[in-house]
């Protein structure tokens, strides 16, 4: 496989009313990478993934998925959002539909898999993230660290090109945080390609290949991990970093 | 009530069963739950006695009216009561087969106008005027206006192959009205669903009408039950109005009695028989509504 990169970004900009979010946004995704977002609350690390899956549209600059210009408004939007799988802060699982039927949902309807072949790679994927017994539950009989693994699956069961995790773990409670951090590290060794906005600092460190710290609307300092947590050349960066460690999160 | 028996898993926070734990109930609790009961003997004593106060009192000032004697005469007559009940019951078939049809179609075009106001796009855009005309006339007009326009004005016309029976046209007036009630509950439960869910299902790559139907509709349709069976209970004594027309109907049956007899007897029973019939629907819509919470109770985001 080549290395043209997944996602690629070029001066993207976005703002809300009269508050600018996204400034001047660069940011490149090389396949099965995971690139950790970084930065301050309201520093744009959701908007930037939200951006990317079109659930914003920008207000200029242009995103690149796969070499195809995904902001171009001539491009079949949920085409692209079927290449992409997105797990949210607050899981949003259908309270209406058991684990099972949230993850078949898309593959059933969107990408027309016959109902018993979905099942079926279904449980598959729910058995291996530890899951398999909660299959025919309702999400609110899940503990929230199951709720979040049961949205990993659902994002997964479409074959994603690119995963989006938009702080996956802030949600839950600190003995809940492992488990799904786990799931990450598997599906890196798999081979996924991520971007992951997210506060542990330390879970960011081991898992990316390059992280991105988020501050004023840009993409103030990109590197390796060793590079922005170990030696980083932004004061504003070690200032961020340094309230990090004072709050115990490194 | 007991103090040995131990229901199981009260205690218990984690659920988890202890069985034969020898869990021997303090003094405390012992005395804790004595006095409890005491509490709600005291309380359902103090509930019987307002109870038949004022229903003492309620009957002392209506015997005692100056008009009583009259007004017992005219609308408690136990005769025209049992002459009327055989009548206003067979017309009230009419207006239970009224409520289930237009029900049914309530349901339906309530759900299709509340979707047409949601629908997005371009093309649409006269879909959704027409739909917002439509609930803001419809829940504007006076029911009864509607129904004479419709009964009175539609065989006016004189048209072929249009009917002029006073039951279609009435059911139709009132699928008309109750239809832009239901549109606006189904499209508050739409809108009450929260943006989180329609993003989650858009990132799936569903279309938004797929998400619509999918995803956001069922929810809407879960929450907004109790008021969808309230509108039903409306509707439900509504369709009496349709005796406007020259429909027999019970009000109508009840109506023809009066008219012979100047007794007003026949009005109450037609009455009694109509909340005789919403009593069990809206214990229907309480319970509905319970088992609901009870889910919810569960500790979910629904």
């Amino acid at each position: 496989m080549s290395d043209a990169p997944v996602l690629r970004m070029e001066s993207v900009r976005k703002t809300f009313g009269g508050t600018v979010v996204l400034r001047d946004i660069g940011l490149e995704v090389a396949p099965h990478t995971v690139t950790a977002l970084i930065g301050a609350s309201g520093s744009g690390k959701s908007t930037l993934l939200r951006c990317a899956n079109l659930l914003e549209e920008i207000d200029d600059g242009a995103i690149w998925l796969d070499g195809e210009e995904i902001t171009d408004p001539r491009t079949d939007q949920d085409a692209v959002r079927r290449r992409i799988g997105v797990v949210f802060q607050a899981y949003n699982l259908f309270p209406h539909m058991t684990v099972l039927e949230n993850v078949t949902l898309a593959p059933r309807r969107v990408h027309k898999v016959p109902r018993a072949r979905a099942e079926e790679r279904a449980r598959e994927l729910l058995d291996r993230l530890g899951l398999g017994a909660k299959a025919d539950e309702y999400p609110d009989r899940l503990s929230g660290g199951q709720q979040q693994r049961a949205a990993i699956v659902r994002a997964l069961a479409v074959r994603p090109r690119l995963l989006l995790l938009d702080e996956i773990t802030a949600a839950l409670d600190p003995e809940l945080v492992g488990e799904v951090l786990a799931v990450v590290r598997d599906l890196k060794d798999e081979g996924m390609t991520m971007v992951l906005a997210t506060h542990e600092m330390g879970f960011a460190r081991e898992v990316a290949d390059q992280v991105c710290f988020l501050d004023g609307g840009v993409v103030l300092e990109r590197g390796t991990a060793e590079e922005v947590f170990g030696d980083p050349r932004q004061e504003r960066t070690r200032r961020f970093l340094r309230r990090i460690v004072e709050a115990g999160r490194l | 009530m007991t103090v040995a028996k131990e229901r199981p898993g009260q205690d218990d926070a984690d659920g988890v069963r202890t069985a034969g734990d020898p869990y021997v109930p303090s003094a405390r609790r012992t005395e804790r739950e004595a006095y409890k009961r005491a509490r709600a003997r005291r309380a359902t004593a103090v509930a019987a006695l307002s109870t038949l106060v004022t229903a003492a009192v309620l009957y002392l000032v209506v015997v005692n009216a100056p008009g009583w004697p009259r007004t017992k005469e005219t609308f408690f007559d136990w005769g025209y009561a049992r002459e009327a009940l055989p009548k206003v019951l067979e017309g009230l078939w009419l207006n239970l087969r009224l409520l289930l049809v237009c029900g049914a179609s309530v349901l339906v075009l309530g759900m299709l106008l509340a979707v047409a106001r949601t629908l997005r796009g371009p093309v649409f855009f006269p879909l959704r005027v027409l739909a917002a005309a439509y609930t803001d006339f419809f829940r504007g007009l006076p029911l009864i206006i509607n129904l004479l326009i419709v009964v009175l004005g539609v065989p006016a016309l004189r048209l072929q192959g249009v009917t002029v029976d006073p039951v279609l046209l009435g059911g139709t007036a009132l699928t008309l009205t109750y239809s832009a009630y239901v549109a606006e509950v189904f499209r508050a439960g739409i809108e009450s669903v929260h943006p989180s869910q329609r993003a989650a299902a858009r990132s799936l790559g569903l279309t938004n009408r797929q998400a619509l139907r999918y995803v956001v509709v069922p929810q809407a349709v879960r929450r907004q039950v109790p008021p969808l069976l309230n509108d039903l209970v409306s509707l439900q004594k509504d369709t009496g109005l349709v005796s406007i027309g020259g429909a027999v109907d019970a009000v109508r049956a009840a109506d023809i009695i009066v008219g012979r007899s100047l007794n007003y007897t026949p009005y109450i029973v037609a009455g009694l028989v109509f909340v005789a019939l919403t009593i069990p629907m809206t214990r229907f819509t309480d319970w509905v509504t319970a088992r609901m919470d009870r889910r919810r109770a569960q500790g979910g985001a629904l």
